[in-house]
């Protein structure tokens, strides 16, 4: 077959030296930093990420705090309180990332309680059993250190840094969740039946994390181009549902995808149809608990404004009293 | 020059948080956060850099106290050492072989 190639224009374009070298950086593998220079583009797409990212940190403790007065053990529940305080952590971690590139807190916080800001979809399903910890733990977790492997590479060195962070940290979460349906696979009748019945409810959404096919994601590309992005959704999700199936054996629970299947050729595990139409109906803000937890975020920062004022004043208190002893 | 992250619509100033992860190492920065005073900041700094005890000690500095170099010069700046490889040991090669060197 013979093709003509365009001659690519786009070469012959005069760029900035401050272009070139931001090109060079990313090209190089290197990493762009705060005060270099960077396409507004480059600046708005991490923005938008790190902040969803870290939206999605914050939203996200609300699921499983939900569990911690009612967690079976004290040990458990010790355990629980780590792993929210974490996410917290996670959350702080890439706001500050995200602060690197001009955006404020205040304005981050506000796009999140008004209902502008995306978080990932995930968080608006309901815990309604304990199993929910463990599936939570290992294929929300999961999913979510698959995905955020790659991005400690990011081509955004405080991005990276935090990611490096949080990936340490998250092991725990993904392991401990294992755990806990472990237990509960090794015991009762009933116990078995609430760890596969979570299981069944997670799997799905857990797979959603990774985003629309490749095909129907308008920002891939370009965040692969600048090597924000490692690897394709799907490229992921595949990668992640190879490390299930050999789990879920050792947990005795049942994926629930009835054309789950190895497939010899490719060596890999195909899946069955994925049901998007749920994924973009969770997105639009009609997930089971959307509203519920916007709402407590809402009233979480509303409670908490009290605390800040004080420490506020707290702070203006005691300079003046330092500047009243310095005179 | 502006502090990545400052900005005049933030209510407490920056602060930069550097740990020492054993005695006997330097303090390594590690990220930064908001507070309103150093104590607080501080306390902030254990808690959320701190909770798996990667330290034996922290510093925090405000932000806007730190000077950098002009990250437009970088080139220029940093130019000095360029060329000189006879500053490392690994220019002298003709000693390979011997022992203690």
């Amino acid at each position: 077959m013979t093709s003509t190639i365009t001659p690519d224009t786009s070469a012959t374009a005069v760029i900035s030296v401050e272009e070139q070298q931001f090109n060079d950086l990313i090209e190089a593998d290197s990493r762009i930093e705060p005060r270099d220079w960077m396409p507004e583009g480059y600046r708005k797409s991490l923005v938008r990420q790190i902040s969803q990212h870290a939206h999605s940190e914050i939203i996200g403790m609300q699921p499983e705090s939900n569990w911690i007065t009612r967690a079976p053990s004290l040990k458990r529940k010790a355990i629980l309180i780590a792993k929210v305080q974490d996410e917290a952590g996670h959350g702080l971690y890439l706001y500050s990332a995200a602060q690197t590139l001009g955006a404020t807190r205040d304005d981050m916080t506000d796009a999140l309680i008004a209902g502008k800001a995306r978080y990932s979809s995930i968080f608006n399903y309901p815990t309604p059993s304990w199993a929910d910890m463990g599936s939570i733990g290992w294929l929300v977790d999961g999913a979510a250190i698959c995905n955020q492997v790659p991005l400690c590479r990011a081509s955004y060195g405080p991005y990276g840094r935090a990611m490096v962070r949080i990936c340490k940290e998250e092991s725990f979460h993904q392991r401990q969740g294992f755990e806990i349906l472990l237990e509960l696979m090794a015991g009762t009748e009933e116990q078995r039946q609430m760890a596969q019945d979570s299981v069944n409810r997670w799997y799905w959404p857990a797979l959603m994390m990774f985003g629309p096919p490749d095909d129907d994601s308008p920002n891939s590309a370009q965040s692969m181009a600048w090597k924000i992005k490692r690897h394709s959704n799907d490229e992921l999700r595949q990668r992640f549902v190879n490390m299930l199936v050999p789990q879920a054996a050792v947990l005795g629970v049942t994926l629930p995808d009835p054309d789950l299947h190895f497939n010899e050729e490719t060596q890999q595990w195909d899946l069955g149809e994925i049901d998007w139409t749920e994924f973009h109906e969770v997105l639009a803000g009609r997930g089971p608990n959307n509203a519920q937890r916007l709402q407590r975020r809402r009233d979480a920062h509303e409670d908490g404004r009290w605390v800040r004022e004080a420490a506020s004043a707290y702070a203006r208190k005691q300079s003046e009293r330092s500047e009243m002893a310095a005179s | 020059m502006t502090t990545p992250g400052d900005s005049a619509a933030e209510i407490w100033p920056l602060w930069e948080v550097f740990v020492r992860s054993n005695r006997g190492l330097s303090h390594v920065h590690v990220g930064s956060l908001h507070a309103p005073d150093e104590t607080l900041a501080v306390r902030n700094a254990r808690d959320l850099y701190t909770r798996r005890s990667e330290g034996v000690s922290v510093w925090v500095v405000p932000a806007a106290a730190i000077t950098t170099s002009d990250p437009d010069a970088k080139g220029a700046f940093f130019e000095s050492p360029a060329g000189k490889n006879y500053r490392h040991a690994s220019y002298y090669s003709k000693s390979e072989g011997v022992k203690h060197l």
